[in-house]
């Protein structure tokens, strides 16, 4: 029974949505029709599908792991930012050399770029109690200053300085750092990132590193006793969180069809709010990084079916972010019921009330201050 | 650069900083009651947004400002019962259901926006109230006493957050409900109703901040919040929890952004600049979490759901 909460969120969310296309006067089933066929119904669509759920699922992915360390990392979209301009730097200044060098450089370039941008708010917590929530907002604010300030400055096509057309971006990006591409317009990206999803998922749960980071999560406390270094392991989570958002912008760089990076100057322009929505996949994956990879494709399937439904039925697109939204609110307001029907499961019997500590748990600053002391 | 320092120039920017700083205290001092009985709401950009939308709509079809600023409002009060439900009854993880929250402002709000009203109209803003005698005083009068009634109300809720917090019974309530939830439920506090009060609180002034954000620009665009309902958030940690605080981070927001507009007119600096010096308030922002978690403690029950005999 636990298992299904997430899909009858969905559910709801859906009805949700349903109302509302009824009141703008628009036919639901009609839509849905759309979406879906928009999103599943050709080899096109799946290909589409894949592709947008593929920065979905690297950022659901590096989610997995921060809130299993009990680190509510919010700061995907300037993660993904700071990794797409370190990759997208990097491949400006690497000189034309073959594919299988240059292509490697710049995504561990933009796994840098990420890994910086999360152990910033990593370490400010670790050792300084510094709210993770706050401050990977305010990064995320950072990032996309400097994102604009590059783009319009230092890093923008000369191209656009000589038309004095000035849009913000960057000269086209060498070839050999394009995403090769397998089949149409599908690109090794979501092949890329599924890897990435069976090795974090062999982390979390195989090696001594992950259980580390869980046992962080489940009780600082107890991991401290057991001798685990808890600062450490916190910056770690962050850092790896961090990185896999990284990736997500790189990705989102090199396999765009202009090859370049662009700025509208807002951090949505760029990400396509998947640091946020990277987050409603891995939740609705149950933070498990192999679920999470067909909640993206689910969830990458919507964003999509958007871009249909709003073609065909007149219906904005954003209706589906809304719709996320609602998933994320009834995925997380249900958990308190979800754990108790899993614990149902197990035993048979009804289970003790949820303990606070639970991952993705609830660490004031103050507490992981008091107990850092 | 001395174009920066002709008087008149300087106080027109003073006076914008502190007409920019309005809705970010609006929200701020909404979100701190939240915090300080032990709710982290992370939906204000949200509510922001959706009150921003409705306030702009209604100025649109009524051509009332304060009918406007009314129905943004009540907009908030009804997300913020919303967000205290999630929060209180269900007891959700407040760090990750304010994202659902602000995930279906930024859709909600584009998507009436785009099917209501399509391309953007300009609409009136707020009547300039210049105050008697004061408005008169040399540099100050300029920068203080001539603004809209919404801003003299904004700065009037100060002192009045901590007249509620610290000198009534309410008040105390909530300073009792964050710290210990315990010991004030033992003592025949309800923590639930006290909770509800606040994160309601911060729900509607969410609400008017949105709608007096919307109005003072006589605009409503995609996203118009940028974010401020997040820095809101951050400026109640930089306040550490205190109204003073909070108003001195809206003000250093309103303030540093009215340079940066100022300079981006007179071009002082080339366009890519101003945008290193829009990012200083935030890095001032990361830095004073940095000084408020070493010297002060946050309500200690923030963020925890209370359960009754855990």
């Amino acid at each position: 029974m636990g298992y299904l909460v997430p899909v009858a969120a969905v559910v709801a969310a859906l009805l949700i949505g349903a109302v509302i296309l009824l009141r703008l006067e628009a036919d639901p089933v009609d839509a849905l029709g759309v979406m879906m066929r928009g999103a599943f119904g050709s080899s096109n669509a799946l290909m589409n599908t894949a592709i947008k759920a593929t920065p979905l699922l690297f950022v659901g992915i590096g989610i997995t792991i921060a809130f299993r360390a009990n680190v509510i990392n919010i700061g995907g979209e300037g993660q993904m930012v700071s990794g797409a301009l370190l990759a997208t730097t990097t491949a400006l200044v690497i000189p034309e050399l073959p594919a299988i060098v240059v292509l490697p450089t710049v995504l561990l370039a933009g796994i840098i770029g990420g890994a910086i941008w999360g152990a910033i708010p990593g370490a400010l917590k670790a050792y300084y109690g510094v709210n993770e929530i706050l401050s990977t907002i305010m990064l995320n604010v950072v990032a996309v200053q400097l994102m604009n300030f590059l783009l319009r400055g230092p890093l923008i096509d000369p191209a656009e300085i000589e038309r004095g057309t000035r849009i913000p971006q960057t000269e086209r990006l060498i070839d050999s750092a394009d995403l090769p591409h397998l089949l149409g317009k599908l690109h090794i990206g979501p092949l890329v990132a599924v890897l990435f999803a069976v090795g974090a998922y062999l982390l979390m749960w195989r090696t001594p590193i992950g259980y580390r980071i869980r046992a962080v999560g489940l009780s600082q406390d107890a991991a401290r006793y057991a001798g685990i270094e808890v600062r450490r392991t916190i910056v770690l989570a962050m850092t790896l969180s961090g990185a896999m958002a990284g990736l997500a912008g790189a990705v989102l760089v090199f396999g765009s069809e202009s090859h370049r990076m662009v700025t509208d100057g807002s951090t949505a322009g760029f990400t396509g709010s998947a640091g946020f929505n990277g987050i409603v996949a891995a939740l609705f994956g149950g933070l498990h990084a192999l679920w999470t990879i067909p909640a993206s494709f689910l969830f990458g399937g919507l964003l999509v079916g958007g871009l249909a439904m709003q073609r065909a039925v007149q219906v904005p697109s954003a209706l589906i972010l809304a719709l996320n939204g609602l998933v994320v609110v009834f995925v997380v307001s249900s958990d308190r019921l979800r754990r108790r029907l899993l614990a149902r499961d197990y035993t048979g019997r009804r289970a003790a009330p949820p303990s606070t500590n639970d991952p993705p748990g609830e660490t004031s600053p103050a507490e992981a201050e008091a107990n850092e002391r | 650069m001395s174009d920066l320092f002709t008087q008149a120039v300087f106080i027109a920017m003073v006076a914008s900083g502190v007409r920019l700083a309005v809705p970010l205290l609006i929200a701020s001092l909404g979100e701190m009651f939240g915090q300080r009985s032990g709710v982290l709401n992370l939906g204000v950009d949200g509510i922001m947004l959706l009150g921003a939308f409705s306030g702009y709509y209604a100025v649109l079809r009524s051509g009332s400002v304060w009918y406007g600023l009314a129905f943004g409002t009540i907009i908030g009060l009804l997300l913020g019962i919303v967000s205290a439900v999630i929060a209180v009854t269900l007891k959700a993880e407040q760090g990750i259901s304010g994202i659902g929250v602000y995930l279906f402002g930024l859709g909600m709000s584009d998507l009436l926006f785009q099917k209501l009203v399509g391309t953007p109209v300009p609409i009136s803003s707020f009547p300039k109230v210049q105050l008697p005698l004061l408005s008169e005083i040399p540099l100050l009068g300029g920068m203080l006493f001539r603004h809209s009634l919404v801003v003299y109300l904004a700065f009037v809720a100060v002192p009045v957050s901590m007249w509620v917090l610290n000198r009534t019974t309410f008040g105390l309530n909530i300073r009792a409900v964050g710290q210990n939830p315990e010991s004030a439920d033992s003592l025949g506090v309800s923590v639930a109703r006290v909770r509800y009060a606040t994160v309601i609180i911060g729900g509607t002034l969410a609400g008017t901040a949105g709608a007096a954000l919307a109005i003072d620009l006589g605009i409503f665009q995609q996203n118009l919040t940028n974010a401020a309902g997040f820095i809101a958030i951050a400026l109640v940690y930089f306040g550490a929890w205190r109204p003073l605080g909070v108003m001195a981070g809206a003000l250093l927001y309103g303030l540093v952004n009215a340079v940066v507009l100022q300079m981006k007119t007179l071009g002082i600096i080339p366009l890519a600049w101003s945008d290193i010096a829009a990012m200083v308030p935030a890095i001032i922002t990361i830095l004073a979490l940095v000084v408020v978690a070493q010297r002060f403690r946050p309500p200690a029950a923030l963020t925890k759901p209370f359960l009754r005999g855990t």
